[in-house]
């Protein structure tokens, strides 16, 4: 089979490379190698709804929940209440992405990129020392597709990147480790993502509540991978639910990995380009890859569009997409993975002080920025590490 | 060797994404291990699950 761009992986990223790149005209294969498109599911499924916005036509069949805000209690129990909807701004879906990843695979299938399930890539081809396409399994059978460009989009357990020499191994502390239950509880709050922090509760990490629809909601829990032991993460998650959540019931278990480590040194190689949590896009704070993934998936679509009938696919040809996710997504995750480099080592006595240091002033419309440019204003001192990268 | 409990396995990829040596992949429900696994256990430590542990070869 030959093509003029392969995508592995059809997730949030891949499919948004695929649908841009076979929009402008290239001839697109997809291949997943799960039997089914979004499941099972590794994700706390909230996003930001302008950043969806921004990247597609919503259709309201994707959305589990809208929610008014989030609230964030520190381990004494203090609460702070963040973007409350006041004033009609928009803060956030909690997305089915059972349903959102199929979408947006046919929004691919429909721009003419061809999506092949039950497909794993086993390795590159090489012509001349270099990519030209992938050896693959198609339900158990092998397969060559030819492809000059290869979208590596295969999330925390990405091989394409290390097969074209990217070492994309992330180190214990780069990488949050998660267990999430689908909870049924009363006692749900339907209308606000909750985070709760504490080194006992989640050490270097956080639970969160995100709800899911009626008395419904994704609990889970990440734990940073340097402060885990095994099994660490659904130990203390089942302490909690039982903790807080008594009677709740468990209609579903989830786990799965979130890179955390900020930008990577390199996402591309020669024919190969790297998207979303294979690239290690994701927010080193709050864990989410939804956005950037789609993100860079348009603009490795766009890139893969221009560059391939050209035929300048070679790593320095691609760093025009190196240039364009770190002046953008690469910007946030950097200050990010600064922010969280300090967080993940403060004490609870620290996190509680921080959060009574807010006392008495309105956070209610600020989004994290927001948030934690107060915080360094009100402790200048203490978060003195930090004042550079937030001000 | 590394022994993955395929009964608690929840097939995540966590492992996969730390593992030094690219030693394992994910095939749906499936943990491969495969030969270039030097035994370093980073992967035992993020497992959330706990499914997947270093045990001592037995003597042939």
């Amino acid at each position: 089979m030959k093509c003029d761009l392969v995508v592995v992986g059809a997730g949030p990223g891949g499919s948004m490379t695929a649908k841009v790149a076979a929009e402008a005209g290239l001839d697109v294969v997809m291949l997943e190698k799960r039997q089914e498109i979004g499941d099972p599911v590794r994700c706390a499924e909230g996003v930001s709804k302008a950043a969806l916005r921004k990247l597609v036509d919503l259709d309201p069949v994707w959305i589990s929940a809208e929610v008014k805000g989030a609230r964030l209690r520190a381990p004494d129990g203090t609460e702070i209440v963040m973007s409350e909807d006041r004033t009609g701004a928009e803060v956030g879906y909690v997305l089915e992405r059972k349903v959102f990843d199929r979408a947006l695979a046919r929004d691919a299938a429909e721009a003419g990129a061809k999506v092949m399930v039950k497909t794993r890539a086993l390795g590159l081809l090489h012509e001349k020392g270099v990519p030209s396409g992938i050896s693959a399994q198609f339900v158990g059978e092998s397969l060559k597709i030819e492809a000059p460009l290869i979208i590596g989009a295969d999330g925390v357990e990405s091989k394409v990147g290390r097969w074209a020499g990217i070492d994309t191994a992330l180190k214990p502390k780069d990488i949050e480790t998660c267990a999430q239950f689908l909870l049924q509880d009363e006692k749900i709050d339907d209308e606000y993502c909750e985070f709760y922090l504490g080194n006992d509760i989640a050490p270097g990490g956080y639970v969160w509540s995100f709800p899911k629809g009626e008395k419904l909601a994704n609990v889970g829990i990440g734990v940073l991978g340097s402060k885990a032991n095994s099994g660490t993460p659904i130990r203390l998650l089942r302490e909690f639910v039982a903790k807080n959540f008594p009677d709740g019931k468990i209609l579903e278990m989830m786990v799965g990995g979130v890179p955390v480590s900020g930008p990577i040194e390199t996402t591309t190689a020669d024919g190969v380009i790297l998207v979303g949590d294979a690239a290690r896009q994701s927010d080193p704070i709050t864990g989410g890859g939804i956005i950037n993934a789609m993100r860079a998936g348009v603009m490795a679509g766009e890139i893969a569009a221009d560059q391939v009938p050209k035929g300048e696919v070679d790593k320095e040809s691609l760093q025009i997409y190196e240039k364009r996710w770190r002046e953008t997504i690469g910007k946030q995750i950097t200050r990010n993975f600064a922010v969280k480099e300090f967080f993940v080592d403060l004490t609870d006595d620290d996190l509680n002080h921080l959060t009574h240091s807010l006392n008495g002033i309105n956070v209610a419309e600020l989004d994290l920025r927001g948030l934690l440019k107060v915080l360094v204003r009100q402790n200048p001192k203490h978060l003195l590490k930090l004042r550079h990268l937030i001000v | 060797m590394l022994s993955v409990n395929r009964y608690k396995c929840g097939y995540c990829g966590a492992c996969v994404g730390v593992c030094p040596a690219a030693a394992l992949e994910l095939v749906e429900t499936w943990i491969e291990v495969n030969d270039d696994c030097t035994k370093c256990g980073r992967c035992t430590k993020i497992c959330p699950l706990g499914a997947l542990e270093l045990v001592k070869e037995a003597q042939t």
